[in-house]
C-alpha cells in the first residue's frame, strides 16, 4: 500500500510538471484528488486496514494529497502568468504614438502680462478698477489737468466721437472716476488696465488701438520714496531679481513731480545692447506723484492727501520681454504667435 | 533742441565735462538727451588748401585742374565743382582722408590726370544738404581769407563740435534756448553762468522819428518793440555765425536774417527783421486779422486768414502773421539798407491756433506756443541782434526801441513749508541743502520761519505751484538719492471683484477646450460693426468716429463674431484650416442722446472651423460641428453653475443657416446665440463650415449663484430605467426634455439621452429617441410600484404633449 501511494505521488507528480495547460492542470486535479481519484479510493479503503496500519497509511495518504495539491497550486501559478504574459504580449501597442489628446488653447501674451501685473499689485493690496472705453472729454482730459486748450490734447491725436466723447486715449481716466467715488477719502489703490485708441496710423511700433495698464495711490503720506520702492519690486518680479531702477524726471500733466523709470537692460545687463541702444537702461514706465489739481477735480483734499501714479503699455513689455519685434503681431492673432506664449 | 557743446562753452565752464558725460547728467536731470551727434563723425584729416591755380582739364571740359597749396606741399587735385577758383581756401580731403559713408580719399587718376586728393562740398564732409548755405548749395565749400592753410579744416567748420539733441516738453521750454540750456546746465554743474555783455552804440537819431507802436490787439499781444537800423549791408554771414546755426539745425541765409535766427537761439525771442523801406509805412498797428485778409508769407503761400490771428500791419496792410512768419512784401532783401526789428510777446494760445490752422509751425511759432521764452529779455535780445547786426552788417542803430505793452512782469513768488519738500519726495533735505539747490538754479530763495520763500525767475513759466518747486529741488538733487521706501499707510486687501475672478476663469476654460484667446480691434467698417449681433432688433445704431482714419476703422464693433472671421480668413489663406478662438470683449451701442456714453457690454464670442482634434492618425478626422460648439458652451455653464437657467432655442438669424442656429436664453432673455455661419456668408467668405457663437458675458456672469451650501449625499440607491419613444422628426430633443422633466417630479433625479435612431424598422417621418432616468429620492428606498407609475406617468405626458410611442 505505501509503495502504491508512493508511486501514485510520483506518477501524479511526473504529469502535473509535464502539464502544458490550465485544462490538462485542472483533469489532473480531478483525475488524483476528486472524489473519484485513487487517494479517495485509499481512504475510503481505511476501515480494512489494521489498527496499527491505519494512522501510518492515513498520515501518508494525506501527505501524498497535499504534495500533489500542493505540485497542482504551484504549477497552476505558474500556467496563469505564462497565459497574463501572453495576453499581454498579444495586447502591446505603440506607446509612442501621439496621445488622443485635444492640445489645449492658451491666453494671449497680452493677457499674460496685465495679469502678471495685476497679481502683483492685488498682493500688495491693490484692486483692479475698470472703465468705459468711450470717455467723456471730461475725465479723459480735464479731470486730468488736461483742460481744453492743453497743447497734448490736440484733435488730430484722439478718436472723437462727438466734441464731448472720444475713444479714451489712456486708462487714467479710470483712476479719476475712482477717486471721485471715494468721496475725497483714502486710501485707493488701484490697477487699471484696459484698451485705449489714438490717432496712429498702424506700423511695427505704433497701433492704433493698444493696451495700457495704470496703477494709483492716494493717501495721507505717499511719497515719490514709496513709489520708487513699489516700482523697484515690480521691475524686479516683471525682468529679474538683479534689475536695478533709475528714476528720471519728466513731464506728465497729470503728475508733479513726474518721472520715467528706465531697468537696467536685462538683454546685456547694463553694459549696452541693441535693445538698450547703448545706454544700458530700458524706459518702462512714466509715473510721478499725482497733481494737486487732478487730487481737487477728484474730490480729495491735496492739502491732506498725496498720491503717486504709474502707467505702462503691456504691448511693449510683452515685446521687450518676449523679443516681438512688430506690435501688429499682437493684434493678427496667428495662432502660430499666439501658441509661442502658453507657458506665459 | 540742437544745442551745440562749443557754443554752450560761451556761458558755462565744461572743462572736465565731455559732451557724452553731459548729455547724460542732462538727461538725469530732467530733459532727455536722445542723442549726441559728433559733427565729425567719419571724416578725418581734412585740411585747408589754397587754390595756387585752376586750369581747365585738357581731357574734360566739366573739370579743373587745381595745383593746392596744403602748407606743407602743393599737389594737384581734378575737381569738377563749378564755383572752383583760383585764390580761394578749401577744404581738402587729403589722400588717405575720410569722408562719411565710408569712403577713403585714395590717388588716382581722372580723364589720364593725377587727382590727390578732393576739394569737399559741406554736403560731403557730412553737413545735411538742408542746411548748406545757397551759395555752396551747388558747389565746393570756400573760406573766408584769412584762413590759415594747412590747418585742420573741421575746425574752422566747427566740425569738431557735437551736437546734443534735447527733447523739450512742456515743462522743460525754457532750454528752447542757448542762455535756459546754460542756466540748466550751470545748475546740474554746480556752476556759474556767463551770459553776454550786451552792448549797443546808437546813434542820436531817435528810433520814434521813424516808427510809431501800437498794439491794438491788446488780449493776445503783451508787448511789441521795434528798433531801427541804418545803412546795413546785406551779405552772407561770417563763418562762425554760419557755423553755429548750422549745428543747430538752421540753414544760413544772410547776416541779417541769420542774426535774427541766431537771437531766437540764444535767447529763445524770436525776432523778425522787416524791410524798412518796403514796410509801407511809419506806423506799425498790431491788431486781429480781418476774416478772409490775406497774406504771402515767406515761404510763397498765400494765406487766409480770420479773426482769431494776429496780425502785424503797417496801418492797412498785413506785413506779417504775429508770431508765426513774415510777409514777402516786407522780406529783406540783399537790397535793405534799413531794418526794422521786431522783438514781441504773442500770446500762446494764439499762436498756437494760427500756426496749427495755418499748419505752418516755424522756429518762432514753437517757441511762443511752448512758452520758451524769457519774458523779461524781450528788449535785451532786440539789443543783442542790434548789436550783431552792427557789427557784422555795419550799420547805425538809432536810438531807443519804440514800443507799446509791458515790457517786463514781476516774478512769480511760491511760498510753502520747507518740509514739503522732504514730505514729497521722502527725503531727508536739511533747509540749507534745499536753499542751495535753488540758489544753483538761479532761484532767489529764503526762509521764514518754516516758510520756503521762492522766487521764480521769468525765464521759468513752468514753475508755479509747490509741487513744480519740490520737482525742481529733486530733479537737481537727483531721484539716485531719493530712498526706495515702502507706503508706511494702512494695509488693505487687495483682490479681484466676483465678476474680475469669474472671468479669469471663463479664460481658463475656453483654453482647456483647446480655443486661442485673440484680441481684435474695436474699430471696423460701418457694415461690419452691425454683423451678428446678438440684439438686432431695435434702432439702437453704431458709434461712429467724427473723423476716421479710414473706413476700415470708422466704426465700433456691435459683435465681436466678425472680427473673429477675419481672423479665420487670415488662417485659411495661410493653409492653417484647424481654428478654433476666442475672444472676450467690449461692443458698443449708441446712446440717444448723442453726447452720453453708449451702453457698453462685455461679450464672448468663438469660431470653430476645421477638424476637431488636431492629431489624427485612426480613421477620417472630426471635423468640428454644431454640437462641439454646444458642447463648448454647455461645458461653460455648468461650470459657472447657471446650466439650469440656460435653453437653447431654434432661431433664424440674419448671416447664419436658418437649421442649424439656436438662441440662447438665460431665463427668459436672449443673451447670445450659437450655429453655423450661412452657406452664401461662408462661400462669400471662402470659408469652410465654420461655427460661431456670441454671447452676453456680463448678463452671464452677474447672475449671482449665492454661497455654496453643502448638501447631504444620498444614503439611499438610486434606481435607473430606460425609455425609448418614437416622435414625429420635427419634435425637438429638448421639447422631449421639458415633459420628462415636468412629468418626473421630484423623485426623477438625472435624465440622459443615449441614443437617436432613424431608419431601418421605423416609419418614414420618425425617430426614436432613448433616455436613461435616474431616479432617486434622499430619503428613502423608493419602492418599483412608485418608480412604475411615475416611470408609467412620463411615457403618458410625453404620448400626450408630443404624441410619443414606446419603441416596441
Amino acid at each position: 500500500m505505501q509503495e502504491k501511494l508512493q508511486a501514485l505521488k510520483n506518477e501524479a507528480k511526473d504529469l502535473i510538471q509535464g502539464a502544458r495547460d490550465l485544462k490538462t492542470l485542472q483533469d489532473l486535479r480531478v483525475k488524483y484528488l476528486g472524489k473519484k481519484g485513487p487517494i479517495t479510493e485509499v481512504l475510503r479503503g481505511m476501515g480494512k486496514l489494521s489498527k496499527e496500519e491505519r494512522p501510518v497509511i492515513g498520515q501518508l495518504a494525506n501527505d501524498v494529497r497535499a504534495s500533489i495539491q500542493e505540485a497542482i497550486d504551484g504549477k497552476q501559478g505558474i500556467l496563469e502568468n505564462e497565459a497574463i504574459e501572453a495576453r499581454l504580449a498579444s495586447e502591446t501597442i505603440d506607446v509612442t504614438l501621439p496621445g488622443r489628446i485635444s492640445s489645449p488653447g492658451n491666453h494671449h501674451p497680452l493677457t499674460a502680462v496685465i495679469e502678471e501685473i495685476e497679481d502683483f499689485f492685488i498682493g500688495l493690496g491693490f484692486s483692479i478698477a475698470e472703465g468705459p472705453e468711450v470717455e467723456k472729454d471730461y475725465y479723459n482730459f480735464e479731470a486730468l489737468n488736461l483742460p481744453k486748450d492743453h497743447p497734448a490734447r490736440d484733435m488730430q491725436d484722439s478718436f472723437y466721437i462727438t466734441e464731448e466723447l472720444l475713444l479714451r486715449t489712456h486708462t487714467s481716466p479710470v483712476q479719476a472716476r475712482t477717486m471721485e467715488k471715494h468721496k475725497g477719502k483714502g486710501p485707493v489703490k488701484v490697477i487699471c488696465p484696459g484698451k485705449v485708441y489714438r490717432r496712429d496710423t498702424d506700423d511695427a511700433t505704433h497701433s492704433h488701438q493698444f493696451m495700457q495698464i495704470e496703477g494709483l495711490y492716494v493717501d495721507k503720506n505717499v511719497r515719490l520714496s514709496d513709489l520708487k520702492g513699489i516700482l523697484t519690486a515690480f521691475a524686479k518680479k516683471m525682468f529679474g531679481e538683479e534689475r536695478q531702477i533709475r528714476l528720471r524726471p519728466s513731464f506728465f500733466p497729470f503728475t508733479e513731480p513726474s518721472v520715467e523709470m528706465d531697468i537696467s537692460c536685462f538683454h546685456c545687463n547694463g553694459e549696452g545692447c541693441s535693445v538698450c541702444k547703448r545706454t544700458g537702461w530700458i524706459e518702462i514706465l512714466g509715473s510721478g506723484m499725482v497733481h494737486p489739481n487732478v487730487l481737487e477735480m477728484s474730490g480729495f483734499d491735496s492739502k491732506e492727501y498725496t498720491g503717486f501714479a504709474f502707467g505702462m503699455g503691456p504691448e511693449r513689455i510683452a515685446m521687450l520681454k518676449y523679443g516681438i519685434d512688430d506690435i501688429r503681431h499682437f493684434y493678427t492673432n496667428d495662432t502660430r504667435f499666439l501658441k509661442q506664449f502658453k507657458r506665459a | 533742441m540742437l544745442v551745440s557743446y562749443n557754443w554752450l562753452k560761451d556761458y558755462v565752464d565744461l572743462n572736465g565735462v565731455s559732451p557724452e558725460a553731459l548729455a547724460d547728467k542732462i538727461t538725469k536731470a530732467g530733459i532727455e538727451v536722445e542723442h549726441v551727434h559728433a559733427m565729425s563723425e567719419g571724416v578725418k584729416n581734412i585740411a585747408v588748401g589754397h587754390v595756387v591755380s585752376c586750369e581747365q582739364h585738357p581731357n574734360a571740359d566739366k573739370l579743373n585742374l587745381c595745383q593746392v597749396d596744403l602748407g606743407d606741399e602743393t599737389v594737384q587735385i581734378v575737381c569738377g565743382a563749378p564755383n572752383v577758383a583760383k585764390g580761394q581756401k578749401v577744404p581738402v580731403a587729403k589722400v588717405g582722408a575720410r569722408l562719411p559713408g565710408n569712403i577713403k580719399i585714395k590717388r588716382s587718376k581722372l580723364r589720364g590726370e593725377t587727382s590727390n586728393g578732393m576739394i569737399c562740398s559741406l554736403s560731403e564732409l557730412g553737413v545735411d544738404a538742408k542746411l548748406v548755405p545757397k551759395e555752396f548749395a551747388d558747389g565746393i565749400y570756400v573760406f573766408e581769407e584769412d584762413a590759415v592753410v594747412g590747418e585742420n579744416a573741421l575746425s574752422y567748420l566747427n566740425l569738431d563740435d557735437h551736437v546734443l539733441e534735447l527733447d523739450i516738453l512742456p515743462n522743460s521750454a525754457h532750454c528752447l534756448n542757448m542762455i535756459g540750456v546754460a542756466y540748466e546746465v550751470a545748475a546740474i554743474l554746480n556752476k556759474d553762468v556767463d551770459l553776454p555783455r550786451v552792448l549797443v552804440n546808437e546813434t542820436p537819431m531817435p528810433a520814434e522819428s521813424k516808427i510809431r507802436v501800437n498794439i491794438e490787439a491788446k488780449d493776445a499781444v503783451p508787448y511789441y518793440g521795434a528798433r531801427v537800423i541804418e545803412n546795413i549791408n546785406v551779405k552772407p554771414s561770417p563763418q562762425w555765425l554760419q557755423n553755429r546755426l548750422i549745428a543747430a539745425g538752421i540753414r544760413p541765409i544772410s547776416n541779417i536774417v541769420d542774426i535774427t535766427n541766431y537771437v531766437m537761439l540764444e535767447y529763445g525771442q524770436p525776432l523778425h527783421a522787416f524791410d524798412y523801406e518796403r514796410f509801407g509805412s511809419d506806423r506799425v498797428l498790431v491788431r486781429h486779422a480781418n476774416d478772409g485778409e490775406m497774406i504771402t508769407t515767406l515761404d510763397d503761400e498765400e494765406r487766409t486768414l480770420t479773426t482769431s490771428d494776429v496780425v502785424i500791419t503797417n496801418g492797412i496792410d498785413p506785413v506779417a502773421v504775429a508770431g508765426v512768419m513774415g510777409g514777402v512784401n516786407s522780406e529783406v532783401s540783399s537790397e535793405t539798407r534799413t531794418v526794422l526789428l521786431e522783438s514781441a510777446i504773442f500770446d500762446a494760445l494764439t499762436v498756437r491756433k494760427t500756426a496749427s490752422r495755418l499748419q505752418m509751425r516755424t522756429d518762432a511759432s514753437s517757441r511762443y506756443e511752448k512758452k520758451g521764452i524769457d519774458r523779461n529779455r524781450v528788449a535785451e535780445a532786440a539789443d543783442r541782434a542790434a548789436e550783431l547786426i552792427q557789427t557784422i552788417a555795419g550799420g547805425d542803430v538809432l536810438s531807443g526801441i519804440v514800443e507799446d505793452g509791458v515790457r517786463t512782469v514781476s516774478p512769480q513768488v511760491i511760498k510753502m513749508p520747507w518740509q514739503k519738500v522732504n514730505d514729497v519726495l521722502g527725503t531727508d533735505l536739511a533747509p540749507d541743502t534745499i536753499l542751495s539747490i535753488l540758489s544753483r538754479l538761479n532761484f532767489q530763495a529764503e526762509l521764514n520761519g518754516d516758510t520756503l520763500h521762492a522766487s521764480i525767475p521769468i525765464r521759468r513759466p513752468d514753475v508755479t505751484i509747490p509741487e513744480d518747486l519740490v520737482e525742481e529741488v529733486g530733479r537737481i538733487y537727483g531721484y539716485d538719492h531719493v530712498p526706495a521706501t515702502l507706503p508706511e499707510g494702512p494695509s488693505t486687501q487687495g483682490t479681484l471683484t466676483a465678476y474680475q475672478r469669474k472671468r479669469r476663469r471663463v479664460h481658463r476654460y475656453f483654453e482647456g477646450q483647446g480655443l486661442q484667446q485673440a484680441i481684435t480691434y474695436s474699430l471696423t467698417t460701418g457694415k461690419k460693426a452691425s454683423e451678428l449681433r446678438i440684439n438686432n432688433q431695435g434702432a439702437s445704431g453704431s458709434v461712429q468716429l467724427a473723423m476716421p482714419m479710414s473706413e476700415e476703422r470708422s466704426t465700433l464693433r456691435m459683435s465681436i463674431v466678425p472680427q473673429l472671421i477675419e481672423v479665420v480668413q487670415y488662417h485659411l489663406n495661410r493653409q492653417m484650416g484647424d481654428v478654433k478662438l476666442y475672444e472676450i470683449g467690449k461692443i458698443f451701442i449708441a446712446n440717444e442722446e448723442k453726447n452720453d456714453l453708449p451702453i457698453e457690454r462685455e461679450h464672448v464670442a468663438g469660431i470653430f472651423t476645421g477638424s476637431r482634434e488636431e492629431r489624427i492618425w485612426e480613421g477620417q478626422p472630426l471635423l468640428v460641428d454644431y454640437y462641439t460648439v454646444k458642447g463648448v458652451l454647455e461645458g461653460l455653464f455648468n461650470q459657472l453653475d447657471v446650466l439650469s437657467s440656460i435653453s437653447f432655442k431654434p432661431a433664424k438669424r440674419d448671416g447664419l443657416h436658418p437649421g442649424r442656429t439656436a438662441d440662447i436664453y438665460l431665463n427668459n432673455k436672449v443673451i447670445g446665440y450659437l450655429g453655423q455661419l450661412h452657406p452664401n456668408v461662408q462661400k462669400a467668405n471662402d470659408l469652410q463650415d465654420t461655427f460661431v457663437f456670441e454671447c452676453d458675458l456680463q448678463s452671464v456672469l452677474n447672475v449671482d449663484m449665492g454661497a455654496i451650501t453643502y448638501k447631504a449625499l444620498p444614503r439611499y440607491p438610486s434606481i435607473t430605467r430606460d425609455i425609448a419613444l418614437v416622435v414625429k422628426e420635427d419634435v425637438k430633443a429638448g421639447e422631449l426634455y421639458d415633459v420628462i422633466r415636468t412629468a418626473g417630479g421630484s423623485l426623477l433625479n438625472d435624465i440622459q439621452l443615449f441614443d437617436v435612431y432613424q431608419g431601418e424598422h421605423l416609419e418614414e417621418g420618425q425617430k426614436s429617441l432613448a433616455f436613461s432616468l435616474k431616479y432617486l429620492d434622499p430619503e428613502r428606498t423608493l419602492t418599483d410600484k412608485e418608480i412604475n407609475q411615475t416611470h408609467e406617468d412620463i411615457l403618458n405626458a410625453c404620448q400626450d404633449k408630443l404624441g410619443a410611442v414606446l419603441r416596441g
